[in-house]
């Protein structure tokens, strides 16, 4: 018998156990941009910024240049990296507490000006680093550490949908939303990255891609059982698809 | 149908399952050996594999590697 | 000589980082320092570098932070409540030894505050401003053309110890014209930013990493340790005063920026009255002057501070001199400015004259 290798860890990943609990859907992310980095052949040119989050430490993870940047601020970070370096592929990968929440300035402005950058957002709708919080896409009804008896919209508002947010801006060139919860979805999400790098490399201007994702620990579900959670209950209110697309 | 068989570096596996339930042919199960860190890793415990590739996709700890096993003859012929 | 052009303080500060080679700056609008970055949207594209208005200061910063990652001259500009927003940002600049220079043209506070002329950020710049333990190389000029040699020598000290370099100059400095000339310096032997930024990683075949969270203690020790012997070497080879008629003086000024000017006027009439009274003025806030101040001529027999503050200064001219010699302190704050007849009366009343 002869055997081909035909799925193995990616070149730009660097060989180490993570530090995200079991089940933690961080992990494909990373793998899917470290994919994309290396088939596009782009390692040596790709900076990444990740701010403080859960996802701080992706320097530890992907073997590119890479900042760690204050909590919401990655996309002045790497909208000031990509203009001084106009050759350099610039991605920040952020959460939702720190994108949403405390960098919707940061994050509105630089898709408002078409910066050529591309951005990773991590929806897992909660605060997943400092326990277990709400988050400004929780979901109405789902319980946090600081909404013990579950989103209440009178107090908190609701989940705020970025996607279709960012989408009414006239400057971004591609937004997206797509999720890892299982194989179905990863393979779309992983051609979401690729289009959003090539928007980036190709000059088109500003890529976004929403990646729906679990938190198992936070959620108090066992992995797979968070999986499921995500695709009823997330799914309809963060609807999967494509929002722009460059002409 | 394809041949395959999935690689578990178990070292690196948190015993999540989410390649469990991705495989549709289920040839995987968390195994009763412990590693270093205290997790039960994953194993292929019967043939059967396809090399789908979808335990790997689905893996967030890159612990799975997957092969496609072809007969001499037919990648002779 | 060479040639002299006749500027807005604030011009000239944005003509000076061109000089010195900074073709990359992100602000935010605040007055009294609005010309630097609208001198700087013009002038920037026409040499292919980058003008940003970012959405706020807390942006702008971060576009710093951003920007000297790539180890390319950057600078912003701002002013007191301005600076303030930025001061987060500022700490991961030094906490990720970033060479930037900041300029704050300094406005009355606290809170909004005024938009006149104030020297009440001396506390803030010099003791770092942000949280955790870092220092600002922070420069005081108090003319035109001393705001433009230390806004190029800002740029060189940036790079040499990969820290933010504050100019610090007050609505005055920023709003006034003088003749003021473009001396082309550069420090020789600055690092290559290759060695450490990010865009290298093909050529130093290794990856930058631009980071400032250490969560192992003993290495957040470490990396404190660090910076602080970085502060010792700046305390060591970048402290710079000036002292006029020192040497035979009773009593002493100090007094940096504008005020410094006015004190000048003041002890020129004194002096032309017979009281022997002189300027200490530092150029450098941190590292302050420490220890000229500690080594006065024993004529000194006591020193008078002026700031247009309510007492920041004095705290450190205290901390020279200690017990030895009374310090009193005159202040003028909220966009007033003392007069030279007030300073002569000062300097007389604490002559008991």
């Amino acid at each position: 018998m002869k055997e081909t290798k035909i799925f193995e860890k990616p070149k730009s990943m660097i060989d180490v156990t993570t530090h995200y609990c079991p089940g933690c859907t961080h992990g494909v992310a990373h793998r899917l941009v470290a994919e994309v980095i290396d088939e596009l052949q782009i390692q040596e040119r790709t900076v990444a910024v990740a701010p403080v989050g859960c996802s701080v430490f992706l320097y530890n993870y992907i073997n590119v240049d890479s900042y760690e940047a204050a909590h919401g601020r990655a996309p002045a970070v790497a909208s000031a990296c990509k203009r001084l370096l106009p050759d350099s592929v610039v991605f920040s990968y952020q959460g939702d507490g720190d994108l949403a929440s405390i960098g919707m300035a940061e994050i509105v402005h630089a898709a408002n000006r078409g910066e050529k950058i591309t951005v990773i957002f991590i929806n897992n709708a909660i605060y997943g680093m400092t326990g277990g919080q709400m988050a400004p896409t929780t979901l109405v009804g789902q319980k946090a550490t600081t909404c013990p008896l579950g989103r209440d919209p009178k107090l908190a508002g609701y989940p705020i949908r970025m996607c279709e947010m960012l989408a009414t801006l006239q400057a971004p060139a591609y937004i997206t939303r797509v999720s890892v919860a299982k194989p179905k979805y990863t393979i779309k999400a992983k051609e979401a990255l690729t289009k959003a790098f090539q928007t980036q490399i190709e000059g088109k201007g500003f890529s976004f891609v929403e990646i729906l994702s679990t938190c198992p620990t936070n959620w108090g579900l066992r992995p797979v059982d968070a999986t499921n959670w995500l695709e009823e209950h997330m799914m309809p209110e963060f609807p999967l698809g494509v929002f722009k697309t460059p002409e | 149908m394809a041949k395959g068989r999935v690689g578990v570096n178990e070292e690196r596996c948190k015993s999540c399952g989410l390649c469990v339930a991705a495989c549709p042919m289920k040839v995987l199960r968390i195994s009763d050996r412990i590693n270093s860190k205290g997790y039960r890793p994953v194993e292929q415990f019967k043939e059967g594999c396809i090399a789908c590739r979808m335990c790997a996709i689905t893996c967030p700890d890159v612990v799975l590697e997957v092969f496609r096993l072809e007969d001499d003859k037919a990648c002779n012929a | 000589m060479g040639k002299r052009f006749l500027m807005k303080g604030n011009e000239a500060l944005a003509e000076a980082a061109i000089h010195a080679g900074c073709k990359y700056f992100f602000g935010y609008p605040i007055t009294p320092q609005n010309e630097i970055p609208e001198y700087m949207s013009k002038k920037l594209p026409e040499i292919g570098g980058v003008y940003l208005q970012a959405e706020s200061e807390v942006a702008a910063v971060n576009m710093i932070f951003g920007a000297a990652g790539t180890g390319k001259r950057v600078m912003t500009s701002s002013s007191s409540p301005g600076i303030s927003l930025m001061s987060e940002g500022i700490s991961y600049i030094a906490g990720a030894e970033l060479p930037c220079v900041l300029m704050n043209v300094m406005r009355g506070g606290p809170g909004l505050g005024g938009i006149l002329p104030s020297q009440s950020d001396y506390f803030q710049a010099t003791r770092g401003g942000g949280h955790g333990d870092y220092r600002l190389l922070v420069l005081a000029p108090s003319t035109v053309q001393e705001a433009v040699d230390l806004t190029m020598l800002a740029f060189d000290l940036a790079e040499k110890y990969r820290n933010p370099v504050m100019v610090l100059a007050d609505g005055f400095m920023g709003q006034m014209m003088e003749a003021v000339e473009f001396r082309e310096t550069r420090a020789e032997g600055l690092p290559d930013p290759a060695e450490w930024a990010v865009g290298y990683m093909k050529q130093r075949g290794s990856r930058a990493l631009i980071k400032s969270l250490y969560l192992d203690p003993e290495e957040l020790e470490a990396h404190n340790w660090k910076l602080q012997a970085k502060y010792a070497q700046m305390a060591q080879h970048e402290t710079r005063f000036e002292s006029y008629l020192v040497d035979d003086s009773e009593i002493l000024i100090a007094a940096y920026g504008t005020v410094a000017r006015i004190a000048r006027t003041a002890i020129n009439e004194l002096r032309g009255e017979g009281v022997k009274v002189g300027l200490f003025r530092p150029i450098t806030l941190f590292p302050f002057p420490y220890e000229p101040l500690e080594n006065l001529p024993a004529s000194v027999r006591q020193i008078l501070t002026v700031e247009m503050s309510c007492g920041q200064m004095v705290e450190d001219v205290r901390l020279a001199v200690g017990k030895e010699r009374p310090v009193s302190m005159y202040g003028r704050v909220g966009g007033m400015t003392p007069s030279v007849d007030e300073i002569k009366d000062q300097v007389r009343k604490a002559l008991g004259r």
